[in-house]
């Protein structure tokens, strides 16, 4: 299937910094799920950023539908694709509820209100990832992880093409983490929704992820399969940690730290 | 399949209706309020038969009480969108020192004896919106570091902007003559007084396009207030929102001040009392902070010139002595669930 976003040879240096991302390029097909791994500081959350269309890339190119990036007006960008940041942090106690349905503003016309029908999609994404009870509950008195199934539907009821994740299951307990798995996988069979998401935590991406991107110091230190990305030579190097070890078994991938 | 229950939160349609409602409300009775009080007791057949009475009121009650209108609107509205625009639930004209950089830049226009207009707009009005352009640019540059504002840094800034300009305008006092001094000293602590309607029509005539303008930017500042990485993905076009809000902040603060002078805390208060009435959303806070602004400075005004057994205070003495509590109990509440 042809990819329908692609970035291409992606680089990115802060003001005053070092490169962060050096050279970086990935494909995304429809209904399908890539991981981004690598260790603090390879630039895992600045590709990301610049995907999601907050900010610029210093050279190489972003294509959404074979059109650049930039050249899409921001509303209609944000009806193909959504973005969940590592941490949301507000200052004022909105409802739950109102902040999943500030997600439905790219399908509002401009000087309209939310409809009825785009309050019962909010609602619905709410109930999609189990939040459906904070519903009018203040954003400010959730915990880390009950904000992150709050901003994750809030993404979904944007129905977006492609949803960018940096590192959502940080802050979620095992139940969570699966509920977050089963959940995306049930947008990709339903919708055809594809997903980016950045994570550390590997034992997820054995199963249900299509393709793991490995960066390393800002550039692609490998690509493929999760089968073939997974190993312990390519990821004691990815991570500078000898003792890394991975081991298929079935349809998982194990990987743990041999102390 | 079962509906789902969408829980006890009336839609936004509704809580705009009938807060707006309300609001409208509270601001007729205010501003009958305004008309009614005052040194002079004025009667309606008064009104009609002694020209003493409507002179009176046409010449001073009415235009202050307009001024308080337009005043207390811009102020609270000002308020409202600055603390959405830096997730900052204490920015207000006043603390972020952009009331100060306006009193600062209007100091200097009357010290160098510019009366002039340009295209009919007062020169004074013009330099007190340069003033308070300034001290959004300088507070802003100085508590952002890379991508983030941080807020303690926003406020200390504006502290900071305020203390200076506030020095500056004693020092151009000092070197005036007392007459000068007189009139300086009127835009730090800020009062009503105004004779006649033109000076209130002109500043209708520039404060209304801004409040329009700025409210044509609700649902962007809703998106802000809630996340600015996540408005930036949901359409908001962040850099352009945040120079028009900039802008449309400092001109209706700039001329607010080269009329009334720094009158404080108006913005701080009057968006949390929205707030605590009819909820966070920004397409409710902003009209809505706009109306009760409005009436809450008209009933302040009415207050300073009435608490007094003889004469009367300025109205900013007023509204700095209920906003600095204000201020200090919202301080409290913060820390409860964001850091500085």
């Amino acid at each position: 299937m042809k990819p329908f976003f692609e970035a291409r040879h992606l680089a990115y240096t802060y003001p005053g910094g070092s490169p962060a991302v050096r050279d970086i390029s990935l494909a995304v097909t429809e209904a399908s799920m890539t991981a981004v791994i690598g260790a603090n500081g390879s630039g895992k959350s600045t590709l990301i950023r610049m995907l999601a269309g907050l900010s610029q890339p210093a050279s190489g190119e972003i294509l959404l539908d074979d059109i650049p990036l930039r050249e899409w007006q921001p509303r209609l960008r944000a009806r193909e694709i959504a973005y969940m940041p590592q941490v949301t942090t507000t200052a004022f106690p909105f409802r739950v509820l109102d902040v999943v349905l500030s997600g439905r503003t790219p399908h509002v016309p401009r000087f309209r209100l939310e409809s009825p029908g785009d309050r019962e999609k909010a609602f619905q994404a709410l109930e999609s990832t189990g939040a459906a009870h904070l519903a009018d509950r203040c954003v400010t008195a959730l915990s880390g992880g009950e904000r992150q199934m709050v901003i994750l539907a809030r993404a979904i009821a944007q129905e977006p093409r492609l949803l960018l994740l940096d590192e959502p299951s940080n802050s979620l307990d095992l139940k969570h983490r699966a509920g977050l798995m089963r959940t995306l996988a049930k947008l990709r069979e339903q919708r055809g929704l594809s997903v980016i998401m950045i994570t550390h935590d590997l034992q997820l991406t054995g199963s249900l992820f299509d393709g793991i991107v490995a960066l390393r110091c800002g550039e692609v230190a490998a690509q493929g399969r999760p089968d073939e990305v997974l190993r312990s030579e390519l990821l004691a190097e990815i991570y500078g940690e000898p003792n890394v070890r991975a081991q298929r078994i079935g349809n998982q991938t194990l990987v743990w730290i041999d102390t | 399949m079962s509906t789902p229950t969408i829980p006890l939160i009336a839609p936004l349609r509704e809580r705009l209706v009938w807060s707006l409602a309300v609001l409208a409300l509270f601001l007729i009775v205010a501003t009958a309020v305004g008309l009614a009080v005052g040194r002079q007791r004025l009667d309606v057949s008064g009104l009609i038969s002694d020209p003493f009475t409507r002179t009176l009121f046409f010449r001073l009650r009415l235009p202050r009480v307009l001024m308080g209108l337009l005043i207390g609107a811009s102020l609270a509205l000002s308020g409202a969108a600055l603390q959405a625009l830096f997730r900052n639930p204490l920015a207000d004209p006043y603390t972020l020192g952009v009331s100060g950089g306006g009193a600062l830049g209007a100091s200097v226009a009357i010290a160098m004896g510019w009366s002039a207009r340009v295209l009919g707009i007062p020169f004074v009005f013009l330099a007190s919106f340069a003033g308070a352009m300034l001290a959004v640019f300088l507070v802003r540059t100085i508590a952002r570091t890379g991508a983030v504002v941080l807020p303690g840094a926003l406020l200390l800034s504006g502290v900071v902007v305020n203390l200076v300009s506030a020095a500056a305008v004693l020092t151009i006092q000092y070197l005036l003559d007392p007459s000068g001094a007189l009139r300086i000293l009127r835009w730090m602590i800020g009062s009503l007084d105004v004779v006649g309607l033109e000076p209130v029509g002109r500043m209708f005539f520039l404060l209304a396009p801004a409040w329009l303008a700025l409210l044509a930017f609700s649902r962007q500042l809703h998106l802000l207030a809630i996340d600015e990485d996540t408005a930036g993905t949901l359409g908001v076009n962040v850099a352009r929102c945040e120079t028009a809000v900039h802008v449309l902040c400092s001109l209706m603060v700039g001329v607010t001040v080269a009329a009334g002078g720094a009158i404080g805390f108006v913005g701080l208060i009057v968006p949390h009392a929205v707030r605590l009435l009819f909820g966070e959303d920004l397409r409710i806070v902003l009209p809505g902070s706009l109306l009760m602004g409005a009436a809450f400075l008209v009933l302040a005004d009415a207050l300073a010139r009435t608490i007094l057994p003889s004469g009367e205070l300025p109205v900013g003495a007023i509204t700095g002595l209920l906003g600095g509590p204000a201020f200090l109990w919202l301080l409290r509440r913060r820390q409860q669930y964001t850091v500085m």
